[in-house]
C-alpha cells in the first residue's frame, strides 16, 4: 500500500461532515414534522364540503374579439385599468397596446430584443413596462401624441442576469416588482432605478409572480421551475410561506381574490389551488386527457371559476369549489401562453403561439 | 443563475431533458396503450385494387378507442387531443402532409420510435435536401412532391449549390437501397420517413410542434441531446445547443444553509393553522356573497359591453353616483370601501361630518407614501409626523404607546414603512369603530336605497 493514513487529519475531517449530517437530519426532521402538523387539520375534501353547493350550470362563452396584428408567438399580456385596454407583448420584440374593444391598435413600440416574455400596464394608464431576453424591465411613457416615439423616452428599471420573465406594477407607477429566470425576484424604484428589496429563495428560475389583492397586505405569491410557490413578504424580503406539491415547473400563480388562497398552473398539466390560512394544498384541477402543461390561470370575479390557458392550445374553466371541469374553450391555433381576468370581470383575455389574442365572454 | 437552495429541499430545477418532455412521455405511453395486442386499436392489411395497403387504422378507430380509454367525454375532445397526437408525429394520415385526425375512413399508421419527437431531433437541412432530391428519384405518382416541397427543393439547391453533388450522391445511394426492400416494407417505411419530416418541416400554415418555450431550453443542464443527422451514422450526435447556459453543479448545503432550513421549518411549525373544513367553509362564504358580482355567472346589468356593444354599464361605473349594488358592496368589508374610489370618498364624508376624519386620513396618508418615488418619501413622512402625530399635531391620531415609540425610531432614518406599526393600529380601529359606525349610518342606508339608476334601458 502506497498511501499513509494521517490520524490527525482522519479525525479533522470526520467532525465537520457529522455536524453537517446532524444538521441534515434535523432539517429533515422537523421537515416532515410540519407536514404531519399540516396533514392533521385535513378534515375533509373541498368538494366534499363544496357538494352542497348549486352545480354551475352551461356556460356560453365564445371569442367576442379577436386582436390581429403581432408577427409572431404572443407571449404576456395585461389588462389596463380602464376595464378595455390591454398591452400585449411577442417573440418578435414588439409590444402592442390596443383598445381591445374597437380593436384598434393605439401604441406599438419595438424592442431590441427578441421573445419579451413579460409586460404590464401601469396603474394610471399612463405607462407600460416589459422586458424579457434583454434582462430588463423598462418603463415607456404612453404618449397621447400618435407620432411621437415611444421608444425615445424609455426607462430602464429592474436589471437581472438572466431573462425578465413577469413583470407588474405594484399599486402604484412608481414600483415594480419582477421576477426572473436568474432565480429571484426584486422590487424596483421606477424613477431612480433603485433596488428596494430583492427575494431570494427560489432554487431555480422565477417563472411568474402575484400581488395579493389586499388594501393592507404587502405581501406577492411566486411559482417557479423548482416546482414550488412561495409567499413573500414585500418589506422583509422573507419568504414566509412555502408550497411544494406540483411535479413540474409553475408556469402561473395567481391570487383567489379574497387574497386567502392561491391557483397555480404547471407543466404537469395539473392546476392546483393552496389555501394560506389551512397552509397546504387543498383542490388539484386535472384530468386524464389534459396531458399538456398549463401555462397561465386566473379566476373569475367571485373565485368560483379558474380559467386555465393550456399548451394543448385549448382553455379550460373549472369550478374552483367541486373541482369539475365546467367547459373547454377551442379557437386558438397553438398554445395560449397568457391569460388574465379584466379588471371588472366582465371578460378575460388570452394570448397565444398562433399570433393573436382573444377577449372571451 | 439561480441560487442554490437556501431555504427547504427540492430539486434544483435542473433539466436534463427536452422541455416538451413530459408531453411526449404522457403521449408515447398513449401510443403504447394503442398498440396493445388486446386493448388497443386494432391494426390491418387492407386491399385495394391491384395493391394492399399495409399496417392502417382508420380515424373513427382512433376516435372511438380514446373515448373509452381515456376518459373522454366527446368526439370533439377527441379529435383535438388526437390531432396533437398527430401532429407530434406519433400517428399519421398516410396520404395526406397535413396532421389532423378525421373522425372517418381516412387510414392512419403508427410512426416508428426511431423517428419519435422524444428522440430530440433536429435535422439539419442538408437532411432534408437529400430526402427530397430522393424523393424525386422515385418514379412513382403518389410520391410526386407537393408543391411547397418543390419550392423548398429549389431553395435549398440554391443554398447547398456547392455541396448538391454530394446531396444528390446520398440521394442516390438511398435510393438505391430503399429498392431493394420488400415493397410492403418500403411503403411503411416511406409513409413513416415522410411523416417524420411533416414534423420537422410542416407544412406552411401548420403548426411546428417542435417548437420549444425559450424559458425552459435555456436552463439544460446537460448540452441537448439532440440527434441532427438522420440518414448519417446512427450515433447520437451531441451538439451545445447556441441556448445553452451551463447551471452549476447542485452544491450540497452549507452549516449556515442547513442552520436557516431549521430556523425556517421551526417558525413554519409556530404557525397557526386552520382546519380544512373551516376554510372550505370560508371559501363557500366568499364565493357565494359575490357570486351576483360575478358577469360569467350572472348577467350584467346592463348588459355586458363585450357581448352587447353597449358600453353602458361601464359609463355608469365612472360616474360620481354610485349605483344600489355597488353601494351594497361596501358592507361586505371594510377593504371593499377603501378600494373603491367613490366608497373612500363617502367614508371620508361622514366621518369629516363627526369631526373624526383624522385616522382614515392617516391611513391614505400612509397608503399613499408608499406610492411615491423613494426619493420624496423621507419628505413625506415629515410631513406625516407633523400632522398626524407629532406633539401639537392639528389631526392627532391615537396609537398605543408601544407602535408610537418605534414610530419616533422609525422617522428619524424615514423609509416606506416608517409608519407601518401605527398604520396596522389605526386600521385595527377604523375597522372595528369608524366603518361600523359609517355602515349604520343614515347617510350610507340613504345611499344604499334612495339611488335609483338613472337609465332603465334594460337590455339583455
Amino acid at each position: 500500500m502506497r498511501f499513509s493514513i494521517n490520524p490527525e487529519m482522519a479525525t479533522q475531517e470526520v467532525q465537520p461532515n457529522e455536524t453537517l449530517t446532524n444538521l441534515k437530519a434535523e432539517s429533515d426532521t422537523l421537515k416532515t414534522k410540519l407536514e404531519d402538523e399540516r396533514a392533521k387539520l385535513h378534515d375533509v375534501e373541498l368538494h366534499q364540503v363544496a357538494e352542497k353547493v348549486d352545480g354551475l350550470g352551461q356556460f356560453i362563452m365564445k371569442t367576442r374579439r379577436t386582436l390581429k396584428g403581432h408577427g409572431n408567438k404572443v407571449l404576456c399580456m395585461d389588462w389596463c385599468k380602464d376595464k378595455r385596454r390591454i398591452v400585449s407583448s411577442s417573440q418578435d420584440g414588439k409590444v402592442i397596446v390596443w383598445d381591445a374593444f374597437t380593436t384598434n391598435k393605439e401604441h406599438a413600440v419595438t424592442m431590441p430584443c427578441t421573445w419579451v416574455m413579460a409586460c404590464a400596464y401601469a396603474p394610471s394608464g399612463c405607462a407600460v413596462a416589459c422586458g424579457g431576453l434583454d434582462n430588463k424591465c423598462s418603463v415607456y411613457p404612453l404618449s397621447l401624441d400618435k407620432n411621437e416615439n415611444l421608444a425615445a423616452k424609455k426607462k430602464s428599471v429592474a436589471m437581472h442576469t438572466n431573462y425578465l420573465s413577469a413583470c407588474s406594477f405594484t399599486n402604484s407607477d412608481m414600483q415594480i416588482l419582477t421576477s426572473s429566470g436568474d432565480g429571484t425576484c426584486a422590487l424596483w424604484d421606477v424613477e431612480s432605478g433603485q433596488l428596494l428589496q430583492s427575494f431570494h429563495g427560489h432554487a431555480a428560475d422565477v417563472l411568474c409572480l402575484d400581488l395579493a389583492p389586499s388594501e393592507t397586505g404587502n405581501t406577492f405569491v411566486s411559482g417557479g421551475c423548482d416546482k414550488k410557490a412561495n409567499v413573500w413578504d414585500m418589506r422583509s424580503g422573507q419568504c414566509i410561506q412555502s408550497f411544494e406539491t406540483h411535479e413540474s415547473d409553475i408556469n402561473s400563480v395567481r391570487y383567489y381574490p379574497s387574497g386567502d388562497a392561491f391557483a397555480s398552473g404547471s407543466d404537469d398539466a395539473t392546476c392546483r389551488l393552496y389555501d394560506l390560512r389551512a397552509d397546504r394544498e387543498v383542490a388539484i384541477y386535472s384530468k386524464e386527457s389534459i396531458i399538456f402543461g398549463a401555462s397561465s390561470v386566473d379566476f373569475s370575479l367571485s373565485g368560483r371559476l379558474l380559467f386555465g390557458g393550456y399548451n394543448d392550445y385549448t382553455i379550460n374553466v373549472w369550478d374552483v369549489l367541486k373541482g369539475t371541469r365546467v367547459s373547454i374553450l377551442f379557437g386558438h391555433e397553438n398554445r395560449v401562453s397568457t391569460l388574465r381576468l379584466s379588471p371588472d370581470g366582465t371578460a378575460f383575455c388570452s394570448g397565444s403561439w398562433d399570433h393573436t389574442l382573444r377577449i372571451w365572454a | 443563475m439561480a441560487q442554490t437552495n437556501s431555504v427547504g429541499q427540492g430539486s434544483n430545477g435542473v433539466a436534463d431533458e427536452s422541455p416538451n418532455m413530459i408531453v411526449y412521455r404522457k403521449m408515447e405511453d398513449v401510443i403504447a396503450r394503442m398498440q396493445d395486442e388486446k386493448n388497443g386499436i386494432p391494426i390491418r392489411t387492407v386491399k385495394s385494387f391491384l395493391s394492399k395497403i399495409p399496417s392502417v387504422f382508420s380515424g373513427s378507430d382512433i376516435v372511438q378507442w380514446m373515448i373509452k380509454n381515456l376518459n373522454i367525454e366527446d368526439q370533439v375532445e377527441a379529435l383535438h387531443l388526437g390531432t396533437l397526437m398527430a401532429a407530434h408525429g406519433y400517428f399519421f394520415p398516410i396520404s395526406d402532409h397535413v396532421l389532423t385526425l378525421k373522425d372517418d375512413g381516412t387510414f392512419y399508421r403508427f410512426q416508428t420510435p426511431y423517428f419519435w419527437p422524444s428522440n430530440c431531433w433536429e435535422p439539419e437541412n442538408t437532411d432534408y435536401a437529400v430526402y427530397l432530391c430522393k424523393r424525386t428519384m422515385q418514379n412513382k405518382a403518389r410520391l410526386e412532391l407537393a408543391d411547397y416541397e418543390a419550392e423548398s427543393l429549389a431553395r435549398l439547391q440554391r443554398a447547398f449549390a456547392r455541396k448538391w453533388e454530394f446531396i444528390f450522391m446520398q440521394a442516390e445511394a438511398q435510393a438505391k437501397v430503399d429498392k431493394k426492400r420488400d415493397k410492403i416494407e418500403r411503403k411503411i417505411l416511406d409513409s413513416q420517413e415522410r411523416a417524420f419530416w411533416d414534423v420537422h418541416r410542416p407544412v406552411p400554415g401548420c403548426v411546428n410542434t417542435t417548437e420549444v418555450d425559450i424559458k425552459k431550453s435555456s436552463r439544460m443542464k446537460n448540452p441537448h441531446k439532440t440527434r441532427k443527422s438522420v440518414y448519417g451514422p446512427q450515433n447520437d450526435v451531441r451538439t451545445h445547443s447556441p441556448t445553452h447556459t451551463p447551471a452549476p453543479e447542485a452544491k450540497p448545503a452549507t452549516e449556515e444553509e442547513l442552520q436557516d432550513q431549521i430556523t425556517y421549518w421551526g417558525g413554519q411549525l409556530d404557525r397557526h393553522r386552520l382546519k380544512m373544513s373551516k376554510v372550505a367553509e370560508s371559501l363557500l362564504a366568499y364565493t357565494e356573497l359575490y357570486v351576483e358580482y360575478d358577469p360569467f355567472i350572472t348577467p350584467t346589468d346592463p348588459s355586458n359591453p363585450w357581448i352587447t356593444d353597449d358600453t353602458t354599464v361601464w359609463e355608469l361605473e365612472a360616474s360620481k353616483e354610485p349605483g344600489q349594488q355597488r353601494v351594497k358592496r361596501w358592507a361586505f368589508g371594510i377593504n371593499e370601501v377603501l378600494k373603491d374610489q367613490v366608497g373612500r370618498e363617502q367614508f371620508l364624508k361622514f366621518l369629516e361630518s363627526e369631526f373624526s376624519s383624522e385616522n382614515l386620513r392617516f391611513w391614505l396618508a400612509v397608503q399613499e407614501v408608499k406610492k411615491r418615488p423613494i426619493r420624496e418619501v423621507p419628505t413625506r413622512v415629515q410631513e406625516i409626523w407633523q400632522e398626524f402625530l407629532a406633539s401639537g399635531a392639528p389631526s392627532a391620531i391615537n396609537v398605543d404607546s408601544k407602535s408610537y415609540d418605534k414610530t419616533t425610531q422609525n422617522v428619524k432614518d424615514p423609509g416606506r414603512y416608517a409608519f407601518e406599526d401605527a398604520q396596522d393600529h389605526i386600521f385595527k380601529l377604523m375597522k372595528s369603530d369608524s366603518y361600523s359606525r359609517f355602515i349604520r349610518s343614515s347617510a350610507y342606508q340613504e345611499l344604499l336605497q334612495a339611488k335609483k339608476k338613472p337609465h332603465t334601458f334594460h337590455s339583455r
